[in-house]
């Protein structure tokens, strides 16, 4: 789901640059009113944990293949803020270093990974287990779904965004000049991989870590920055 | 044990398990992900490579590119496995760096 380099055309990477500063920007202003020093060791074990399992490839059919995100578990633990600083660190670090997702699909990317899918996922979650105790099964189930529904809205827009590119921009003999495939390919595809396959991954790893965490940590179901 | 303890040694365990993702997919012949794919193999998809396309996708030069050292594309599994591991190992090491030092500034003085 990185969009790398000479996918997007400049409007589109200029666009996403430009909805994510107001974003970034209302991140760390809200982070900074919440955020105690004690928590800031879990912001980093949540940037952490979101760079090493996108690094977790998964082979799906088609012989392509995919990776889970993380960031609704981190959304959960630590708020949805939070998260968005917690990911964007990791795609930024991703991108620079090691050249996975490109310098210019940076707002683009953060904007699939690091707001759309920990926000989404955050809030679902928080209807979901509404009034759930600590300890309940419906807390378990609640994040499941808030990953799995994360993972698919971040996906859903990354398609959108491959597919709008032919339309917006190709030369006189109608040949692409950036992602080629257009929204009737891009979003099916994109969708679909992540309901068929790599939602139910990222939904049993969040489902998965909420469970235990009840076990061994509940304190960390209740306080949030 | 405390459990930010607990999740460090969970991570450690991710980045020994880290080479999973690069040899399960060649495992199954399993290609770049879906949008990811080189200037050539869009070429050889379409029959041509999108203008745009080739002028961005050599605009940055990543020191450790697709988690391997450059030009180590047709080295053997181990090696690979071996900088995918040390990949995973910097990226969480900088990863930590810098939000603890972003934490520091907005952690304030709570």
């Amino acid at each position: 789901m990185h969009i790398p380099d000479g996918y997007l055309g400049p409007a589109t990477c200029g666009f996403f640059y430009l909805a994510m500063l107001p974003i970034w920007t209302a991140a760390s202003r809200i982070v900074k009113k919440t955020l105690t020093a004690k928590q800031v060791p879990m912001l980093a074990i949540g940037a952490a944990f979101s760079f090493v399992i996108m690094m977790l490839n998964i082979p799906i059919p088609a012989g392509t293949t995919g990776h889970a995100v993380g960031s609704v578990l981190v959304a959960i633990l630590l708020g949805p803020w939070a998260a968005c600083i917690a990911i964007t660190v990791a795609l930024v670090i991703q991108a620079l270093l090691f050249g996975d997702g490109g310098i210019t699909a940076i707002g683009a990317n953060c904007f699939n990974m690091a707001f759309a899918m920990p926000f989404a996922g955050y809030y679902i979650y928080k209807i979901i287990s509404y009034r759930a105790s600590i300890d309940s099964g419906r807390r378990v189930l609640a994040a499941g779904i808030a990953g799995y529904i994360g993972i698919n809205v971040a996906a859903f827009l990354t398609g959108v965004e491959f597919g709008l590119q032919p339309l917006l921009h190709h030369n006189v003999n109608g040949q692409a000049l950036y992602c080629p495939y257009g929204l009737n390919v891009a979003v099916p595809v994109m969708a679909g991989e992540h309901l068929l396959i790599l939602g139910w991954i990222e939904a049993i790893v969040t489902a998965l870590v909420i469970k235990y965490l009840q076990k061994h940590s509940p304190e960390l179901l209740t306080a949030r920055a | 044990m405390k459990i930010t303890t607990k999740f460090w040694i969970g991570l450690g365990v991710l980045v020994v398990l880290s080479p999973l993702g690069l040899l399960l997919p060649g495992h199954f012949k399993a290609g770049s992900a879906w949008g990811e794919w080189g200037a050539n193999e869009v070429k050889g998809f379409i029959g041509y490579i999108p203008h745009g396309l080739e002028k961005l996708s050599s605009l940055w030069s990543a020191p450790l590119p697709g988690y391997a050292f450059k030009g180590w594309g047709k080295k053997p599994v181990a090696s690979l496995s071996f900088a995918y591991i040390l990949s995973a190992v910097v990226g969480i090491l900088i990863c930590v760096v810098v939000v603890l030092i972003l934490g520091k500034f907005l952690s304030g003085k709570k």
